[in-house]
């Protein structure tokens, strides 16, 4: 008996760290100037994955919905410790929401046959609406878990997964297969194996474009391959993929206007600090 | 005509979350412009008659269901209920705080109904919709606003043809405000076992242990307030110096929270607390919109950069340009030396 495992991970542009060299003339940021990431809650999940194949018998895939350029991601993964992974990719899935994102991933996940568990971030940094995890969760109508910080026990037909509530902590128990969204507060993924690495270095899919010549290192050696599913091969309802499949509809983007006010400049002298002090105690807002 | 249901969360002490009544009182104002009703839903397992408090925030109807199995909050339960009511009153609009609860509840719901949903709102407002495409007119739409990735721009999006139009605000955003003290509604009981099934059970609750103390700082008067610019973990103490000296609380970015140096609850922008003091410390913050969207209405700012183009700087009453914490050391100083 095997546990089967899938993370769901995603390759975001990293806004934790928006440099200078990212922000326009007119103060927006363009998204092509930052690096593109494993999104780091996703780190958290694969690490949860990883963590129960120490313990007992699993194999965990890693599934990614992206241009070709995400297989960057599978690979990371398998560097990580990951068994296998595939990149969702398909021009038709351009501009979906999350509930059109949910579907896809969904049927991915129903191609793989049974698993019994499926983890993913809480959220991604580029839109951190915490909506995919639950809804790929309804979608095969399992239950979920979100917020999770640690499995603690994991058997053939259950887990005991420890949580954050706002307020404190849960432990909960559910069946499985059961869906898990994991935080960052979640113990941080493991560093690559260099051995690994060595062996899955040139891994690449058909669309990657890493190298020219795919089809020779593939017959090589297959397990470089990593595989590429379009709407078909997921057998995704076109009319539920992308804008199509998207009910939430962008009206308009609006640069936002803060209310300018005008300022007083102050060094950083004492002499300015203590008139600044001053004021604020005359004035009550300082007592 | 449709109404507007909002879920009212019941939080350990049988109370409701604030949000849940902030809620109430937006959706009181939405549904006056949309000439419909306030539904609350509301899931527990003995309330006691406190479902009576929602009527003076201006709910219209109070559907109440009670059960063992409803508290605490199991998203299973919850969701199925959720669902069915949606479906038996077939609202337009479906309201959920953006805690915890309503971000791990509302997708479900959404995904079950094939609805939009947007998360964290920091407004929502009435309007018309043209679909350029299909050249289709739609009136009386929900706009949800709110920040969106690429710096400083804020979407609005539309639900045009699913219903319920769903939405999550964080607590704060809204305001509370009693609409009528002596407005009554009526309590409409519905009975669970009628939506639950052995599977909505397939989660069982172990152990739960709940802080007493949390930070609160959305009700704070003063903030210090720090970003990634602090630099630092050690450096936030010098935040936490400043404020106990001037009785405030320290806040956070999130770049600084992811960062490390302090904690989540502290949080505040779009994705953390709404906060509106008397006085706002800005320290090492840039001002990116999440964060502004958090902390626009307070009423004096002072920024502390060393960046003077930093664009909080445009919003801020007095802009300090300087190290952080150069600039801190000497304004703990003054004021102790105010004090003697």
């Amino acid at each position: 008996m095997s546990l089967k495992i899938v993370v769901l991970a995603k390759q975001v542009p990293d806004t934790r760290n928006v440099g200078k060299e990212a922000m326009r003339t007119d103060g927006t940021i363009n998204r092509g100037a930052l690096a593109a990431v494993f999104n780091p809650e996703d780190l958290n999940a694969l690490e949860m994955a990883l963590s129960i194949k120490d313990l007992c018998n699993a194999e965990v895939h890693v599934l990614t919905m992206g241009p070709p350029r995400a297989a960057e991601i599978v690979r990371e993964a398998i560097f990580r410790g990951a068994d296998s992974g595939a990149v969702i990719s398909d021009s038709r899935f351009a501009g979906s929401d999350t509930l059109a994102t949910s579907y896809a991933l969904s049927m991915a996940i129903k191609k793989l046959g049974t698993v019994d568990l499926v983890l993913c971030g809480r959220q991604a940094i580029d839109g951190d609406t915490a909506q995919v995890g639950p809804q790929v969760a309804e979608k095969l109508n399992i239950p979920q878990i979100t917020y999770a910080e640690e499995a603690l026990e994991v058997t053939p037909n259950t887990v005991v997964v420890k949580r954050r509530l706002e307020n404190g902590i849960e432990v909960v128990k559910t069946t499985l297969p059961a869906l898990i969204t994991v935080q960052s507060s979640a113990k941080s993924c493991r560093f690559r194996n260099a051995l690994r690495v060595m062996k899955y270095k040139y891994a690449t899919s058909l669309h990657e474009g890493r190298f020219e010549n795919v089809s020779t290192i593939f017959k090589s050696k297959d397990y470089l391959q990593i595989e590429e599913w379009n709407a078909e091969d997921i057998n995704a309802n076109p009319q539920r993929l992308g804008l199509l499949g998207s009910p939430t509809k962008v009206k308009n983007i609006e640069s936002m206007v803060l209310a300018q006010k005008e300022s007083q400049m102050l060094s950083n002298s004492e002499e300015d600090l203590m008139t600044l002090t001053k004021d604020l105690m005359d004035t009550h807002i300082l007592s | 005509m449709n109404d507007i249901l909002v879920y009212c969360e019941v939080n350990d002490n049988r109370e409701f979350a604030e949000v849940s009544l902030e809620l109430c009182s937006k959706a009181r104002k939405l549904a006056d412009e949309l000439k419909v009703q306030v539904d609350a839903l509301v899931l527990c397992d003995d309330l006691n008659g406190a479902e009576n408090q929602l009527f003076q925030y201006g709910v219209d109807r109070v559907i109440l269901a009670t059960s063992n199995h409803l508290f605490p909050y199991r998203t299973l339960p919850h969701f199925s209920i959720l669902v069915n009511v949606v479906k038996q009153y077939n609202p337009q609009i479906l309201l959920l705080g953006a805690t915890h609860i309503g971000r791990d509840l509302a997708p479900r719901v959404a995904s079950r109904l094939s609805c939009g949903l947007t998360a964290d709102c920091t407004n929502l407002e009435v309007g018309s919709y043209t679909d350029a495409k299909k050249g289709k007119e739609y009136s009386q739409l929900l706009y949800q606003i709110r920040p969106a990735f690429g710096g400083n721009i804020v979407a609005t999006i539309v639900n045009p043809e699913t219903r319920p139009q769903m939405a999550t605000v964080r607590e704060g955003v809204m305001k509370k405000e009693v609409y009528n003290i002596e407005y009554k509604g009526v309590v409409e009981k519905i009975d669970p076992q009628l939506y639950l099934n052995d599977e909505d059970l397939a989660v069982e609750i172990i152990n739960r242990e709940v802080e007493a103390h949390s930070i609160n700082i959305k009700n704070a008067q003063i903030i210090v307030s720090g970003g990634y610019g602090v630099g630092s973990k050690e450096n936030f103490s010098l935040l936490h110096k400043y404020a106990s000296l001037i009785g405030g609380e320290v806040g956070a970015t999130r770049a600084a929270v992811d960062a490390g140096f302090t904690e989540p609850q502290r949080q505040i922008g779009q994705t953390g607390v709404t906060v509106r003091p008397k006085l706002y410390v800005a320290c090492g913050i840039s001002g990116a919109v999440q964060h502004c969207a958090g902390m626009a209405e307070s009423a004096k700012i002072i920024s502390i950069n060393t960046d003077p183009s930093a664009p909080i700087n445009a919003m801020a009453d007095y802009v300090i340009v300087g190290d952080v914490t150069s600039v801190l050391e000497k304004l703990i100083k003054c004021y102790s030396a105010c004090q003697k």
